[in-house]
């Protein structure tokens, strides 16, 4: 599941576009309005201009981090571009313990305002990937659905603490934003100048064919993503309230949009110009044309309004206007007959424009059409595409609309689908209008943004004379036409409709359920059990879950000393923003992991408190991986959640640790078991050593082991010296630490006695100073209390030494005292060959032999051979006797692995 | 069956029944109702699986005991009793494994994943890496908590191999998830050796419990008779009572005779446990038969005469007498070079000696027919030679010693149908 991004490989050079707008003589800045990225390997180049967003190369190469750029300039050796960025995270970069503030599962494309005044906002120019599209969702509303991968949605702020809804002016501000153009293909719209209205004028008049032609190539995504980022721009505002008065509004911006070679927000102010133009020559024009159209068909209302609208939007492009009414009909046409694939979809959408601001999905399902009529409308001769080029042009215009608007089939003409559509949009503009007014109006003219997209201009000359013809008839007789359109041209279109609906429809099924989650993933659990487990019933049933090494206390008393300086020392790499490493040894059971643990959880505390930055918390163990470079694995995953190889988690965790990233957080991570990452060439103790050291890691590493010595012992000098000198033992606990382990752990349940507590600890300690002996065996002692049936109903010392006893009394000597007579025999024949021979070893033959003596003195019958190997065998296979492989028969040597003492003393007091 | 009760069954199908049903006991196809003489251990070992199914505490335990003193029968009927209780039946996941089977942790980890159905277990199958597995298996540990997720019984036959896995892995990972709030787990090792905590790695050894279950018995001759009688008992409801009474009458009879008894000492002496006294006494029911449909002394007594057999001086049976001329002229090199090891020649040698002085029967053979005798007692590994690899050496002249006891040669000689008088008194004769 792991992707392996090659981006890495690419290697991308930058340059500034045009020249500097502004200097800053006392800083030596030079201030750029654009870069433009050149990637190794590919033809065209990717532009980055101020106020777009933009990738910035981060941690891993999935999840590069969102900006938005604010300024560009270089020093005045021109050799550094430097980047200021208003910043955006993403859900995965929140520290961990604060995901939960979200409230709900995070859209896989959500990114958050990222708002901290701490933290540095300039970056080296040299990181930015690309440009990217985010969209503004408004807090209340649901994540549009749908849209191409890249795309990413901002509907929150996030300051570190919470998350907080994000006010749409952030979004807009800071200079007016241009509609970033997609990273992944390049155009020359993109680095067009922003039009002035002059310009758009002239594109309008129809002079500007060639812009509108090479913007046409533009693929639909991209006019997606033009569409969503237009949809910031505040400047919309003010013309969609202008059409909001006139009914004939969008339709006549949407002609406009088809003209206008680049779509960015200065346009909308044009626009606003043309429709008050437009609404002036609105009436005569409707009374003229209105005749023919509106009695046509016998469709539904809605027809007839659109059918003025469009013939009103006409008059104004000069060019276009001996198309416009040919253009109409043939678009009532679709609507009208389901035969007609392609533009049905049109006719709808101009209208539901118009009466109820519909959702952006809507409209963007139209655009396409509405781009395709333009073109035709604009050049007659290209009108033949309707039926040849249109086809699969649509067909894959209406796929990958597909992915982007699923709510998309609602602007197929189906009149029921339509108003209940419609009734939905209307409530929630309802509810949007309460809040995010500018956003909804601003909405409402992205279906005119949207009609950037250009059908592939292939130019069909032919096909201007059946268009023309069409035209002709449509003034004239709308049933001929209608007629003559089933036979003539639907053959093809109906084609084009299948197959431009069928994939319509069947995706937005699809991509709905399948978004987040992969098929093959599987979640580790165990199952859940039907009934919850019994709490403890009784005070020793309480003692013994309390005393359960599992038990996470309260407080972890004696080890106060550790703690603290373990704290500080976290601490202070924290808040310093710095790294380093510790190593902890101490022998099992004295409470190093549990120390580490409990100063993450108060340093955590602190963090939730904002004493001091937030921090991620990842802890590997050495024995829990099956090889020390899965360490680097486990690392990445807890990082990233990226699955990857172990040298490719290498070099990721390398360029993490070692790129400069301005918003990082500190990590800890807490290597246990550090003796088992060991390797030959020690990489990866070198590795986990050597990134706290890099400047910008922030990485601080705590290392767990047994042996105080490990570094000198098994490091060789260049892991030991980047280890560091920070080191900690912990002794293990003496009697009075461990009596008053079990005592807070008891916390005031009443369960032992005095006398047995000093004395479980006082072995433990004797032995081994290990906690977790000393709670098992209190454990065990609260068991053999309750079976006694004691009755003080407290565990005495008896129950304690019982335990005691259970627990590290050598089993050799009631092993043998159990053994059968035989078996008996044979130890002591063991024992007096070895006497006989001087030696600690004896070959089963010589020890037969004793044996067979024994016997005769026992009175016993003599075993044969075979019977004597298996004995000997049974003895073997309990470890009384150590011996060789039995294939040896006689000659196998046997050596006691009790001392003779033992066996003796065993055997003597049978 | 309850047909039959009616109509009186007829003997051939009563012996044949009984024998069905007391082979099965010994066997061991059948858990007994009750451990025998493990009352207390079995109560500790219910106790503690009890805590760990019903409220969620994770345990580890060993359960040590030579071989054949039932841990795995124990653990059996506390699994069975366990698996009764309405609580804990559907609540409990049983993974058991065998260090004889699993013997690695990677096979091991699937085995386990495989066991408990987890997420990434397709049809029967366990796919993925062993780091893939691991992680998936201590995630989904981990996941789990004390009150609400199932607990786990973990069954680990042959303990000890377990602990020669590199790192003892699975181990540090079992008994680490027993020790921190996750997944309530039970781990249950089975070993027979007395050393298992030896072997375990001291990160390991920490978070073991130390809880171990001893299983020695401590039986004495007169209770080892009554198992004797119980294993051989029918039971109350055999459907043909007749037979039943008249075949445990002869059990009990069986049992006071003094040969029989001194057949089941020899056996108690030579080891306590119960496999050996089963595989006994499953050599004499199976003489059982129409005919003679009573167990009888004569049947133990073969029995055990077939079970204390030595395996080596059944091969001598099948020796020819110049083979055994040749084990015997061996037999007298280990005596005069107290053990050190001879070549062919000098077993030549010694068998020519005795051709020339002593045997009236035996008549001369040539060289190349004693190599070939020799080479047969080779190949039956009568006779080993000292160090396999090296022998570049003749063949006459390689080192060899003779691989069987002073005592094994003269029961053959004894035992030996028809053999020559001259050769069994050269065979006793303290000189060659």
């Amino acid at each position: 599941m792991s992707r392996y991004i090659t981006r890495l490989k690419m290697r991308r050079s930058y340059k500034w576009n045009g020249r500097p707008v502004g200097e800053d003589r006392k800083l030596r800045r030079q201030y750029y309005e654009s870069m433009s990225i050149s990637v190794e390997g590919r033809s065209e180049d990717a532009t980055v201009s101020l106020g777009q967003y933009i990738l910035i190369e981060g941690d891993n190469d999935d999840s590069p981090f969102v900006a938005q750029l604010l300024k560009l300039y270089t020093d005045d050796l021109g050799k550094k571009k430097t980047a200021v960025v208003q910043w955006f995270v993403r859900m995965c970069e929140v520290p961990q313990n604060k995901r939960k503030l979200l409230g709900r599962d995070p859209h896989p494309q959500e990114i958050f305002f990222y708002q901290d005044r701490s933290c540095d906002n300039e970056v080296d120019g040299e990181t930015i990937l690309a440009a990217v599209q985010i969209e503004y969702v408004p807090a209340e509303d649901p994540f549009p659905e749908g849209k191409s991968k890249d795309t990413l949605f901002v509907k929150l702020l996030w300051d570190t603490k919470s998350f907080r809804a994000l006010d749409p002016e952030l979004m807009q501000s800071p200079q007016s934003p241009k509609s970033p153009p997609p990273s992944s293909r390049v155009s020359q719209a993109r680095a067009l100048p922003t039009p002035d209205p002059s310009i758009m004028k002239r594109a309008m008049s129809g002079t500007l064919t060639r812009g509108s032609m090479s913007t046409g190539k533009m693929s639909s995504s991209e006019a997606e993503s033009l569409h969503s980022a237009s949809k910031l721009s505040a400047a919309k505002a003010l013309s969609a309230k202008r059409r909001s008065r006139a009914s004939s509004g969008p339709h006549v911006r949407k002609k406009l949009d088809l003209c206008s070679p680049n779509k960015n927000m200065s346009r909308d102010d044009v626009l606003g110009e043309i429709l008050d133009e437009h609404t002036a020559t609105e009436k005569t024009l409707t009374s003229k044309l209105n005749t023919s159209p509106t009695g046509r068909i016998s469709i539904s209302i809605r027809l007839t309004p659109l059918n003025h609208n469009e013939e009103e939007q006409i008059s104004p492009l000069s060019s276009q206007s001996p198309d416009k009414p040919r253009l109409t009909a043939y678009d009532k046409d679709n609507a009208t007959s389901a035969c007609l694939g392609v533009q049905p979809l049109g006719s709808d959408d101009p209208e539901s424009l118009i009466s109820t601001g519909r959702t952006p999905r809507k409209r963007e399902a139209t655009p396409r059409r509405a781009s395709l009529r333009g073109l035709k409308a604009r050049t007659p001769s290209n009108r033949k595409d309707s039926a040849t080029l249109r086809e699969p042009a649509l067909a894959a215009l209406a796929e990958e609309e597909h992915e982007d608007s699923p709510v998309q089939t609602a602007a197929t003409p189906r009149s029921k689908r339509k108003s209940a559509q419609l009734v939905s949009s209307r409530i929630r503009k309802q509810l949007n209008l309460l809040g995010n007014k500018v956003d909804l109006q601003s909405d409402g003219e992205d279906g005119g943004d949207d009609d950037d997209c250009f059908v592939p201009t292939k130019i069909d000359l032919q096909s201007s004379s059946d268009e023309e013809e069409e035209a002709k008839i449509d003034s004239e007789d709308e049933l001929v036409v209608k007629k003559r359109r089933g036979s003539r041209t639907p053959r093809s279109t109906e084609k084009t409709r299948v197959s431009a609906r069928t994939p319509r429809k069947t995706p937005s099924k699809k991509t709905a359920p399948a978004t987040p989650r992969t098929p093959r993933h599987a979640t580790p659990s165990i199952p859940s059990r039907s009934a919850p487990a019994r709490k403890p019933g009784n005070v020793l049933e309480e003692a013994r879950a309390r005393l359960h090494v599992s038990s996470v206390p309260e407080s972890l008393p004696c080890r106060e000393q550790e703690f603290q300086d373990i704290y500080n020392f976290v601490e202070s790499k924290v808040i310093d923003g710095t790294g380093g490493c510790m190593y902890i040894s101490g022998v099992p059971g004295t409470g190093k992991t549990a120390t580490v643990h409990e100063v993450i959880r108060s340093l955590q505390q602190s963090a939730e408190q904002d004493e001091i930055p937030h921090f991620r918390f990842i802890e590997i163990n050495g024995m829990k991986m099956t090889d020390p470079h899965q360490a680097y694995v486990q690392i990445l995953q807890k990082l990233t959640d990226q699955k990857a190889t172990p040298d490719h988690a290498a070099a990721l965790l390398e360029k993490r640790f070692s790129a400069p990233a301005p918003k990082k957080e500190t990590t800890v991570l807490l290597v246990d078991e550090l003796d088992l990452l060991w390797t030959r060439k020690q990489n990866v103790m070198y590795n986990l050593f050597d990134w706290p050291t890099r400047r910008n890691a922030r990485l601080v590493v705590l290392t767990i082991a047994n042996t105080m010595d490990l570094p000198e012992r098994i490091m060789i000098n260049r892991v030991a010296s980047r280890l560091g000198l920070t080191r900690m033992s912990f002794q293990p606990y003496t009697f009075k630490q461990l009596q008053q382990i079990i005592t807070s752990r008891l916390n005031r349940v009443k369960a032992f006695e005095e006398d047995a507590l000093q004395l479980v600890s006082r072995k433990v300690a004797a032995l081994s100073g290990d906690a977790r002996r000393c709670l098992d065996i209190c454990r065990r002692a609260t068991e053999i209390c309750e079976h006694s049936g004691s009755s003080s109903g407290l565990v005495g010392m008896s129950h304690v030494m019982e335990a005691l006893d259970e627990m590290f009394s050598s089993s050799y000597i009631a092993a043998i005292r159990c053994a059968s007579v035989q078996e008996q025999l044979l130890l002591r024949a063991v024992i007096a060959e070895f006497r006989r021979l001087g030696l600690e070893e004896a070959t089963f033959q010589q020890v037969f032999v004793q044996h067979q003596a024994l016997c005769r003195v026992e009175g016993l019958h003599p075993v044969s051979v075979s019977e004597g190997l298996a004995v000997c065998q049974r003895l073997g296979s309990c470890r009384l006797l150590l011996l060789e492989g039995s294939r040896l028969d006689l000659l196998l040597r046997i050596r006691l692995n009790v001392s003779q003492d033992d066996v003796l003393y065993a055997l003597k007091a049978d | 069956m309850s047909k039959r009760r009616s109509a009186a069954l007829t003997e051939a199908q009563c012996v044949s029944l009984a024998q069905k049903l007391l082979r099965e006991r010994l066997c061991h196809q059948k858990l007994p109702d009750q451990p025998a003489g493990l009352d207390s251990q079995h109560k500790h070992l219910l106790e503690l699986l009890r805590r760990t199914a019903v409220h969620g505490e994770s345990n580890s335990v060993l359960i040590v005991g030579p071989r054949g003193s039932g841990k795995t029968m124990l653990l059996g009927c506390v699994l069975r009793e366990l698996m009764s209780l309405k609580e804990v039946q559907k609540n409990v996941l049983l993974v058991e494994l065998n260090g004889l089977l699993q013997t690695d942790d990677k096979i091991a980890l699937k085995e386990i994943t495989r066991q408990l159905h987890l997420e990434n277990v397709v049809g029967d199958k366990v796919f993925g890496s062993f780091a893939e597995n691991l992680a998936f298996l201590l995630e989904a540990l981990k996941r789990g908590d004390k009150s609400s997720s199932r607990p786990v019984l973990f069954v680990l036959d042959e303990f000890d191999l377990f602990a020669h896995h590199k790192n003892q892995t699975l181990l540090y990972n079992l008994l680490d998830v027993s020790q921190s709030a996750q997944t309530p787990v039970a781990v249950v090792g089975l070993t027979c050796r007395l050393d298992v905590l030896e072997l375990l790695e001291k990160r390991v050894k920490s978070r073991f419990s130390h809880r171990q279950i001893h299983l020695f018995s401590s039986l004495t001759f007169s209770q080892y008779v009554d198992v004797v009688r119980s294993q051989l008992r029918l039971p109350q409801d055999f459907p043909d009572s007749k037979f039943s009474n008249e075949w445990n009458h002869s059990v009990t009879k069986l049992c006071e005779d003094k040969s029989v008894e001194e057949v089941l000492k020899r056996n108690f002496n030579s080891s306590k446990d119960f496999r050996s006294l089963h595989s006994l006494l499953f050599l004499a029911v199976s003489r059982v038969s129409v005919s003679h449909s009573t167990l009888c002394e004569a049947d133990l007594l073969e029995a055990s005469r077939l079970i204390s057999a030595d395996s080596k001086a059944n091969v001598l049976h099948g020796l020819s007498i110049l083979e055994l001329c040749l084990i015997i002229a061996m037999k007298h090199l280990n005596d005069t070079y107290d053990g050190e090891p001879f070549n062919f020649q000098m077993v030549h040698n010694e068998f020519k000696k005795f051709i020339q002085r002593k045997s009236h029967s035996i008549h001369k053979f040539e060289k190349p027919v004693l190599m070939k005798a020799f080479e047969h007692l080779l190949q039956l590994e009568l006779v080993r030679p000292v160090d396999a690899g090296v022998c570049k050496v003749q063949r006459e002249y390689q080192l060899m010693r003779l691989m069987l006891e002073h005592g094994q040669v003269m029961e053959a000689l004894q035992r030996y149908p028809q053999c020559p008088t001259d050769v069994k008194q050269w065979a006793l004769s303290a000189f060659g």
